[in-house]
């Protein structure tokens, strides 16, 4: 490894709170604010000794709120800002995670999911933060949230949590968990010219022009234009609701204004932003849908299914929110049930239930051990037989 | 007489003077202080564009919306890391917080050490008005003891935070006091801050007249500045650990100053990478 070098390219065996690092400096992370735990200290460990070696701020921080408050104000004067995190301190996050969501300011947060709630499990594998990756802060509001089920995702995701957190000025979560943190295997880092990049959107109006409405979505995507810090454009960015000159405006109807747009620039163009793997869905009779580790057993149990003709497919949650909402209802019209498997006691399972009149089956663990593929298997099999 | 026009005054170069009038109860000793803040932007020599001023939750924390700067109204108690980033990303930008007591040593205390420790290249400005007014008059963690308040209708019985005391004690590179009546030493001092390198924390006693003057037999906001008055002497070498404050009391002057000045290396990510090339 040259440590000076921001894109390590070549094929590297990685751990994947690594890879995590790597997305970031690839991507081009200026500040990583952050508070150690367990599992996903590696990732800012590797960053500390990253970052600097290319003149960019590593800062480990008193606590996880003053992480995000970091990441947002750091956002808000230009840089690339990331931290990693686990439940304990996604909980701490929450707070500021509003504050970013409200002011519009990009970031990306890696949690390694343990086995919660509270301390839990520090060590062992959860995946019971995917509802709280949602729901966590108060209020309404909208996120874009990964689950890579690889280092090799831990890297591509990272990378993309980037620039999709550009891209719609939203924080973007890649919510992997122990097992894919604490997994080593191949990952092939591109050369830097093939890292994608998305440019945040700027404004078209000089400092100083009156007729600057710096929080007016005036395109299709309901994005406005993001301000920097130190351009002489001198906006006020404000946590309380404000009207579109950035100013606070304390009233139903600015504040009802304010939050549709802050959800409806994801909400209608999800179909820009989810991603998901279909593997032996064409003619599939019976869905699995996973994500994260408990997706590579879910594989798994889905080809020995296969081989014992039953006609199951599996649905691999790669984007979890937004969720695909669509795509459950159009497998609805073809599937007769659902199986979701989750290292939790049924989050995701309660998504797609939204979304579908037929039965969901959830394979749940609370998490401290893999989903091992055989209880999936033989969920598979009863239903099978069953439906 | 002769109608006297006037159109505008030079200080409102400083200011978002269409947002005005602003929230302020009157009496309160916010507008003073703020007054003294935007002489200090205008005299610092540093352009406008290149300042910013981050605030928390609070009466105070309403401040930044005022000011024709980049200003970030942020979450309760976490505007000091906020600004932190701030000032390492754009290092060449006056990063100013100006909140309120409750919300830099209640809520954000932590964050206040730690920023004093690292000697992160800010200044604080804490307007002290020893009580949480926005939300109604509650104690806090400057509230005298014995003093009144809406959560503490008995007395408080919580020792108060010795700001200045504190702040040295963390490694602020600058402290002072001043009160909302001192509108020119309050300015000197900013100034002062602008120039350092490093961690500043001016403390700023203000009445709050709704908040606390009127639970503690402080009648008005008058009252408080003709205690200010009265009361306050200056001495820049004031031992520290005697900086406590009480309005009620009688026996004690309240101590204003400039009572640290020292140089200190702010904050650096990259000093020891910047150490190992030499």
């Amino acid at each position: 490894m040259s440590p000076e070098e921001r894109v390590l390219t070549g094929s590297h065996f990685l751990l994947g709170d690594y890879a995590c690092a790597e997305g970031a400096m690839a991507a081009g992370c200026d500040l990583f604010a952050g508070y150690p735990i367990t599992p996903s200290t590696e990732t800012a460990e590797r960053l500390s000794a990253r970052l600097p070696a290319v003149g960019a701020i590593f800062v480990q921080m008193e606590d996880e709120m003053a992480s995000v408050a970091a990441l947002v104000g750091g956002s808000l004067a230009g840089a690339r800002t990331m931290s990693a995190t686990s439940g304990p301190g996604f909980s701490l996050m929450m707070e500021n995670i509003g504050m970013a969501a409200m002011m519009e300011a990009p970031c990306v947060i890696v949690n390694i999911q343990r086995g919660a709630p509270s301390t839990g499990l520090p060590t062992l594998v959860g995946q019971a933060d995917m509802m709280q990756a949602k729901w966590g802060s108060h209020g309404d509001y909208e996120i874009i949230a990964y689950s890579p089920s690889s280092p090799q995702e831990c890297f591509d995701y990272v990378i993309k949590a980037f620039n999709m957190s550009d891209r719609w000025r939203v924080p973007v979560f890649v919510m992997a968990d122990e097992l894919i943190g604490h997994m080593t295997e191949r990952v092939v880092i591109p050369p830097a010219d093939q890292i994608p990049r998305v440019e945040r959107k700027r404004p078209r109006h000089k400092p100083g022009d009156p007729s600057f409405l710096p929080f007016l979505a005036e395109d299709e995507d309901l994005v406005p234009p993001i301000v920097h810090a130190g351009e002489g454009y001198r906006v006020n960015y404000d946590s309380l609701t404000h009207d579109e000159k950035g100013y606070p405006a304390t009233f139903p109807e600015p504040h009802d204004k304010l939050v549709r747009r802050l959800v409806n620039k994801i909400r209608l163009h999800a179909d820009q932003i989810i991603e998901y793997e279909e593997i032996f869905l064409d003619d599939a009779d019976l869905a699995v849908i996973a994500y994260g580790s408990t997706a590579r057993s879910a594989r798994r149990a889905v080809n020995e299914a296969r081989r014992d003709g039953i006609r199951v497919g599996l649905l691999r949650l790669i984007c979890v929110w937004p969720f695909p909402e669509n795509k459950v209802r159009e497998l609805s019209n073809q599937v007769k049930a659902f199986v979701v498997p989750e290292l939790n006691l049924g989050q995701i399972s309660r998504e797609v239930e939204r979304f579908t009149s037929l039965p969901v089956i959830g394979v749940n663990h609370a998490g401290g051990v893999m989903m091992a593929p055989d209880p999936i298997l033989d969920t598979i099999r009863e239903v099978a037989k069953n439906a | 007489m002769p109608e006297i026009k006037v159109e505008s005054h030079p200080i409102d170069s400083v200011f978002r003077t269409e947002r005005l009038p602003h929230i302020f109860c009157p009496g309160c000793g916010i507008g003073p202080a703020t007054h003294a803040y935007a002489q200090a932007i205008l005299e610092s020599g540093i352009p406008k564009d290149q300042h910013a001023c981050v605030s928390g939750i609070g009466c105070t924390a309403r401040v930044p919306g005022y000011m024709d700067v980049d200003s970030y109204h942020t979450t309760h108690g976490r505007s000091i890391p906020f600004a932190m980033a701030i000032a390492l990303v754009k290092p060449e930008m006056e990063v100013t917080v100006f909140s309120g007591d409750g919300d830099l040593f209640g809520i954000g205390g932590n964050h206040f050490i730690h920023a004093a420790r690292r000697n992160i290249d800010i200044n604080v400005i804490c307007i002290n008005n020893f009580n949480y007014g926005m939300t109604g008059g509650q104690l806090g963690p400057t509230t005298p003891l014995g003093a009144k308040a809406s959560t503490a209708p008995y007395g408080n019985t919580e020792p108060p935070f010795n700001l200045p005391y504190l702040a040295a004690a963390t490694g602020a590179v600058f402290v002072a006091r001043w009160t909302s009546l001192h509108v020119r030493q309050l300015k000197e001092a900013i100034l002062r801050a602008m120039e350092k390198k490093g961690f500043t924390f001016i403390e700023v006693l203000a009445p709050c007249p709704v908040g606390f003057g009127s639970p503690n037999d402080i009648g008005d906001a008058i009252e408080e500045v003709w205690l200010y008055r009265e009361r306050c002497i200056v001495d820049h070498n004031a031992y520290l650990p005697d900086l406590e404050l009480d309005l009620r009391r009688k026996d004690i002057p309240f101590v204003m100053g400039n009572f640290v000045d020292i140089e200190r290396p702010p904050f650096d990510p990259l000093a020891m990478m910047k150490n190992q090339g030499e």
